[in-house]
């Protein structure tokens, strides 16, 4: 353990950190519709899903060995670089948090690694083309994809259950989700930690811990694996609100058929290696199952809002790594040091701004809409 | 570059048929339920089997899915 100086000790606990934004921010795409229809109770929904990605992350390392040997050439990545590019992931989670927008956490991290990387080390050691092949493409496809399942299944869930009893209806389908629900967190589990595992693989290698090519330690997987089952039963209740209730008004055989949509198009694009976004395939599947029941309401102001979200969220993630980079090539240790503690001030005020007009357990059902504003004079708290 | 066309195919047929083959399955089983608690025997003892055999193929499609998920049983 000789190799582990200082600096990679604070890369290790940035990624943890980020790590727990991630699963934070994606609780909503296993949980956002069993909680919106009842099928949950809140508190539960994130209990479950919670322990189902520690349970999740113990069960395979696939994905983790593409990330840390894919995108960026992991020879000339430093963990300045890999620090850098964490900071922008991480803030641009925080933000997107603030105003519930479920963007791409995956994309985040891949857009602060670009980023910090192309300042660090030239925008030769930045695979493009795995770029595009590993993560654009899927990222433009799988969303498609889910919602067009979702839409279909849907539609045909009411056709047959047309002159059925509701309350049955409404009763099976609710368990139905339950176990849906269930297999995307275990499947969330297994793709999202990964991805923190690659990159404190990625450090361990380029710090000479471990051989070029080395799959990740235990240790490793069981800490990924706590941190975003920690972040998870935390629960983001910014995003689950927007997930569950903004982007259309969700009943339970389109929160089954989306839910469904989303685990066979994660676990069938997991088989095969790609790393895609679970949080663009879940809001994909809820779009495309607002659809499928006839006369739904979806609010395109919100999907367009989420769409746009994911276009900047790589871009944007890429400018803060850069940065982020940038200073820390110039400024050394001391840069490593300000680029934390600006970025901790961050991450304070965000989550300061957010107490104004706090999203709980309690009160995550109750509207559509998420707000940095402080509420309405007559509903406002002296706590809030 | 090199992008897999065949590799997404793959996963956008196999998503759709498995959602699609799912769902249905899943809600013939609630209508057999919806069935068994609306009627008398005769249809009460019809609907039962209806969903105990939907309800299984689709726990024998999480089984499978979770499968899938662990490489240790490959």
């Amino acid at each position: 353990m000789d190799h582990i100086t200082f600096l990679v000790a604070v890369v290790i606990v940035t990624a943890l950190a980020f790590d727990f934004t991630n699963g934070f921010h994606d609780t909503a795409n296993a949980m956002a519709t069993s909680i919106a229809t009842g099928a949950l109770k809140p508190r539960t929904a994130v209990l479950i899903s919670g322990v189902l990605n520690i349970a999740g992350a113990f069960l395979s390392t696939e994905v983790a060995k593409t990330i840390s040997g894919g995108i960026v050439d992991d020879a000339q990545v430093t963990p300045v670089m890999i620090f850098a590019g964490l900071v922008g992931a991480i803030l641009w989670n925080l933000l997107t948090w603030l105003v519930g927008l479920p963007s791409s956490s995956s994309h985040a991290l891949f857009g602060g690694l670009i980023g910090a990387v192309w300042v660090g080390a030239g925008s030769h050691a930045v695979h493009f083309d795995k770029v595009v092949d590993k993560v654009l493409i899927p990222a433009v496809a799988s969303p498609v994809v889910a919602g067009v399942a979702a839409l279909a299944a849907t539609y045909l869930a009411y056709r047959l259950t047309a002159r059925a009893r509701r309350d049955a209806v409404t009763k099976g389908f609710r368990l139905g989700q339950v176990a849906s629900a269930s297999l995307v967190s275990l499947a969330h589990g297994t793709n999202d930690a990964q991805k923190t595992m690659g990159v404190i693989t990625l450090t361990l290698i380029s710090a000479g811990a471990l051989g070029q090519d080395a799959g990740p330690p235990v240790w490793v997987i069981a800490s990924a694996g706590l941190a975003i089952g920690l972040g998870t039963y935390l629960g983001g209740w910014r995003i689950i609100r927007t997930m569950g209730k903004g982007l259309t008004e969700i009943h339970s055989p389109q929160g089954f058929a989306a839910e469904t949509a989303s685990t066979a198009v994660i676990l069938t694009s997991a088989h095969l290696g790609f790393a895609l976004s679970t949080t663009q395939v879940a809001s994909g599947s809820i779009l495309g199952a607002g659809l499928g029941r006839r006369l739904a309401e979806v609010r395109w102001g919100v999907a367009g809002r989420m769409a746009l979200a994911w276009l900047i969220t790589l871009p944007a993630a890429a400018l803060v790594g850069g940065l982020a980079a940038s200073v820390v090539k110039h400024g050394g240790n001391v840069g490593t040091v300000v680029i934390a503690l600006v970025a901790l001030a961050l991450a304070a005020t965000i989550f300061a701004l957010s107490r104004r007009n706090p999203v709980r357990a309690g009160n995550v059902n109750d509207h559509h809409e998420v707000t940095v504003r402080h509420p309405a004079p007559a509903h406002a708290g002296p706590a809030a | 570059m090199h992008v897999d066309w065949s590799a997404l195919g793959q996963v956008a047929a196999v998503s759709l048929g498995v959602t699609l083959a799912v769902v249905v399955v899943f809600t013939l089983g609630v209508l057999g339920l919806s069935r068994a608690e609306g009627s008398g025997t005769g249809g009460s003892a019809v609907g039962r089997a209806q969903a105990a055999l939907c309800f299984l193929a689709c726990a024998a499609v999480v089984g499978y899915g979770i499968w899938l998920i662990v490489p240790q049983f490959h």
